[in-house]
């Protein structure tokens, strides 16, 4: 186990690097930047400042000068915001973070009891109205249903906000602050929650319904063990296994996922950082984003290995 | 009979809905097992050997329907029992094991964890107690090491050796019926010999009777004192071992017997019995062994005979032995 662990570690690591410079790579080989795409400078201003921003130099040293700065936190300057992109990131991207996290722990939890619910029930009606609105709710684009709940409970109900993190001109503190971006923290985290509920509920399902009828479910019954003894103890915990490693890939999915969604409700997370970079070319935020979110799948994918090998008695004891 | 009956299954009617049609798995079976009795079904693959055993204990398969019948343990119908009922009955006093115990067992779980669930359930044993009468259970199953088996986990140990965890979990609440349902048929022949040992000493031990299911005649020589032989979901003959092996009647019997090599014979080739079992979604109304017996006449493709005692607890089901009349 350890030397597995280790060895995993040592992939991570060479991935990361392989992964850096592939980003770094293609982000060079874009054309066009910040300063070709700004008209009003005159030619030798544009020399200048591509000089003063190192842009001058050849593409491997400018490599290295950009690791080394990224290991000292230093992740450039975002040309737009005028401000380093490290800060920049971070004012952000907790906004981010506590929508993913919150819409991360219901995915699982709605995607978990359903899972055990078409377990014990399949083709019942319970489990047949349950698929539908799964399925419903991965076929909707999300532009879409966002729009509609924003109709729905912002326009028409009136009982939460349409966008935003705050109320606009708004000073509350402590637990009115908390209240307030709590309410308005709603829809975002039940749309993204809609979006990646589908397709995790379907590998709960399937999961369930496989493990449901294997031998070793038939021995816990042939020995007297009470159904719920039988499906949470004995079914869940093999059913949840090869579940983890979606785990994985869930976290930076919902980041990116959530650039979508921070736009139409206006709500102050890196995915909207990110896409105004894209039409200002403000190449350092972009590479940054980018870079956050392939460190966030490998370390996301070394983690769900080394929990996968920790509870698989199979794997840990190799 | 040695005594009284400890079950009774009576017109017990199991069916499976598929697509293909309704599966008569078990189809109007009836036997009893005596107290300390031993008694073992027999017949190929796909007779229902294995859903009569887990009709008993109500654990067929989701597409399965117990549709007829009665189940009496203990003069106690089983199939109306509430599913707590049952749930207190399977593992203390019926135990089950089966064919494959290399999944089993809960591949999550260590050796020890699996063992006292019974244990803790039925007997209400403390955790520690339960984990001491567990090791002892490992080590007269003649499991050395047994401190160390008991926290390892399933894919550490040999088929055979699971075997016996699987037996040990099946007696350890003292069981008075044992369910066997081919323990021996996925393992290599000297382990085979090791775990008949096994449930004969148990049986000796611990007084229980034994439900032994398998599709090999040499375990039924061995271990049996009745013998059942299945064919198409049906009972076609039964009676005490020496009869069945000195006066087979039904040619389904008596072909079993001839593919068997007794031991110590040396034959080229193993008599096999042409033909095979017959889809049991589309049973004609023929005799269902009709298409494969030699000695097959005109009124066996009208009606399948009933099963019909020849002689003291000596049953069979073939017009050859009801007379001229009939035929
Ligand atoms: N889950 C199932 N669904 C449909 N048919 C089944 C199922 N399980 C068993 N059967 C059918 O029931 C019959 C008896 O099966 P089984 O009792 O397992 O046979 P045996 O144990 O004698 O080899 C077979 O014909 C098989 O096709
Ligand atoms: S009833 Fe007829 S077909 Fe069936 S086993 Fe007897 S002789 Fe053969
Ligand atoms: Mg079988």
């Amino acid at each position: 186990m350890k030397q597995y662990v280790l060895q995993r570690f040592i992939q991570m690591i060479i991935i990361l690097f392989g992964t850096s410079f592939i980003i770094f790579f293609l982000f060079a080989m874009l054309p066009g930047d910040y300063i070709d795409s700004n008209l009003s400078l005159t030619p030798e201003r544009a020399q200048e400042l591509k000089a003063l921003y190192g842009l001058d130099q050849p593409m491997l040293q400018r490599y290295f000068t950009w690791l080394g700065n990224v290991f000292q936190g230093n992740l450039g300057y975002s040309l737009k915001h005028q401000e380093s992109v490290t800060s920049l990131l971070n004012k952000y991207v907790w906004n981010s973070f506590i929508v993913a996290l919150l819409a991360l722990f219901l995915t699982w939890t709605i995607a978990l009891l359903t899972g055990v619910l078409s377990a014990i029930k399949q083709y019942s009606l319970l489990d047949g109205i349950v698929t539908f609105f799964v399925f419903a709710a991965m076929s909707f684009p999300s532009f879409f249903i966002s729009l509609l709940f924003i109709k729905w409970f912002g326009v028409d109900l009136k009982i939460l906000p349409v966008g935003g993190m705050i109320d606009t001109g708004s000073n509350s503190t402590g637990f009115a602050y908390i209240l307030e971006v709590g309410k308005h923290m709603i829809l975002p985290v039940t749309i993204l929650t809609l979006l990646s509920i589908g397709s995790l509920t379907r590998y709960f399902r399937t999961g369930m319904l496989e493990v449901i009828r294997q031998d070793y479910i038939r021995t816990a019954r042939a020995k007297g063990l009470k159904e719920s003894v039988v499906i949470f103890k004995h079914a869940l915990k093999n059913a949840i296994l090869p579940v983890i490693t979606l785990l994985a890939f869930e976290l930076p999915g919902l980041f990116s996922g959530a650039i979508i969604m921070e736009q139409i409700f206006n709500w102050p997370g890196v995915g909207r950082i990110q896409l105004e970079s894209v039409s200002f070319r403000d190449y350092p935020v972009l590479m940054a984003f980018t870079l956050f979110l392939s460190c966030l799948t490998i370390i996301g994918n070394f983690l769900a290995d080394v929990t996968y090998a920790a509870v698989d008695p199979r794997i840990r004891l190799k | 009979m040695l005594s009284e009956a400890l079950l009774e299954v009576k017109n017990l009617e199991t069916n499976f809905y598929t697509e293909e049609g309704v599966v008569k798995a078990v189809n109007n079976v009836s036997f009893s097992i005596g107290e300390q009795e031993t008694v073992c079904i027999v017949g190929e693959s796909g007779c229902g050997k294995s859903i009569t055993s887990l009709s008993i204990m109500q654990l067929i398969p989701e597409s399965g329907k117990i549709e007829n019948g009665e189940v009496n343990f203990a003069g106690r119908n089983l199939l109306e029992m509430s599913k707590k009922e049952i749930n207190r009955l399977r593992g203390n006093d019926i135990g089950m094991i089966f064919q494959e115990p290399m999944t089993s067992l809960n591949p999550v779980y260590t050796i020890g964890q699996q063992m006292i669930e019974p244990l803790q359930e039925h007997l209400l044993l403390s955790r520690k107690d339960a984990y001491k009468k567990a090791q002892e259970l490992i080590t007269l199953l003649g499991i050395p090491n047994s401190e160390k088996i008991i926290n390892m986990y399933p894919h550490e140990l040999s088929g055979g050796m699971l075997q016996r965890i699987m037996i040990g979990i099946a007696i350890s609440c003292n069981p008075r019926l044992i369910i066997a349902d081919e323990p021996t048929t996925a393992l290599d022949v000297t382990i085979q010999a090791q775990i008949l040992d096994i449930l004969r000493d148990i049986k000796k031990e611990l007084n229980t009777s034994i439900l032994l299911i398998t599709h090999d005649l040499g375990v039924v020589a061995e271990m049996a004192d009745y013998v059942i032989v299945m064919y198409a979901g049906k009972i076609v003959e039964r009676g005490p071992v020496m009869e069945m092996y000195t006066n087979p009647q039904h040619p389904y019997t008596k072909g079993l017997l001839k593919a068997k090599p007794l031991i110590g014979e040396r034959k080229e080739s193993l008599f096999t019995i042409a033909g095979q079992v017959p889809n049991l979604a589309e049973l004609s109304d023929s005799c269902y062994f009709a298409d494969r017996c030699e000695h097959r006449m005109d009124i066996c493709l009208k009606k399948h005979p009933e099963l019909k005692e020849t002689s003291a607890n000596h049953s069979v089901s073939c017009y050859l032995y009801e007379g001229e009349a009939v035929r």
